[in-house]
């Protein structure tokens, strides 16, 4: 039952990827990606990190999508000629997906990974919470600033700033 | 809570498809020509890279990975605002989001 669930979501994540990427029209990019992201939400599931899939299907198809969208929406750009590829860009998608083959191959038959872990419990919120406020307090104060930061960025970069003549 | 107690897959077959996915991420930022769709495509690589993450720590025992995967979608957040903010700015100056007709520091 796990196994089969673990089928179906890994080929929606994986279907879903493809069509984003060869998708013309950049609005049905951004609906794959939402139906790609549940899926790796899914993969979450089963993994075990139920807290994670519910983030990341907030922060991700919440609001980055969202966020996408409004962009896509607002700059209004026509679907781009569709130009033939270089002959650079062929061969390094070769060579990338031909290296990916090895990886994937090697893999499988050389690779020791550990096997899967004995009867640990799921992680629980306070688990979470346990660590992100012991061990990892210093990262989250460095993520809360780096947030800050962008913020301020992104008010900085959509600011048109006037420019004076008589600047002494 | 699903507990796959008698799930047979292993961590090979999800780093697997994690790298599969980070590949057809990276395809995306190689092939495509449009500033969005190829920042898509970067968040698509991210995403492979939290599900690895998140598949070593569940056969690890530990949280760590985890914890990790928390702060890549806190910075993933912020890369897209900054990021999609850089986009507008740039379809001011130049009213084009294709990247061949992005080429003035080529000149």
């Amino acid at each position: 039952m796990a196994d089969l669930l673990f089928y179906t979501f890994a080929f929606l994540t994986l279907a879903c990827a493809v069509l984003v990427v060869v998708n013309k029209d950049a609005v049905n990019a951004a609906m794959f990606l939402i139906v790609s992201l549940v899926g790796v939400a899914g993969l979450f599931v089963l993994l075990d990190a139920a807290l994670l899939a519910f983030v990341l299907l907030l922060v991700y198809a919440g609001a980055v999508v969202a966020l996408f969208l409004f962009i896509i929406m607002l700059l209004d750009t026509t679907p781009g000629s569709l130009k033939p590829f270089k002959a650079a860009t062929i061969a390094a998608s070769a060579l990338g997906g031909a290296l990916l083959a090895l990886g994937v191959v090697s893999l499988y038959q050389r690779a020791v990974l550990p096997s899967p872990a004995v009867a640990t419990t799921a992680p629980t919120l306070k688990a979470y919470a346990q660590q992100l406020f012991t061990t990892y307090l210093l990262p989250v104060q460095v993520v809360g600033f780096l947030l800050l930061i962008a913020m301020l960025g992104v008010i900085v970069l959509s600011k048109k700033f006037e420019v004076k003549e008589d600047a002494s | 809570m699903i507990t796959p107690v008698l799930a047979t897959i292993g961590l090979n077959t999800y780093v697997a498809v994690s790298a599969v996915l980070f590949a057809i991420g990276f395809f995306g930022v190689l092939l495509r020509k449009n500033t969005l769709v190829v920042y898509m495509c970067l968040e698509l690589m991210l995403i492979a890279s939290t599900l690895a993450l998140a598949a070593f720590s569940h056969f690890n025992g530990t949280l760590d990975g985890n914890v990790f995967v928390f702060f890549i979608l806190t910075i993933a957040a912020a890369e897209v605002a900054v990021g999609l903010a850089i986009i507008v700015a740039l379809f001011r100056q130049r009213h084009t989001v294709q990247v061949e007709e992005l080429n003035q520091l080529k000149h």
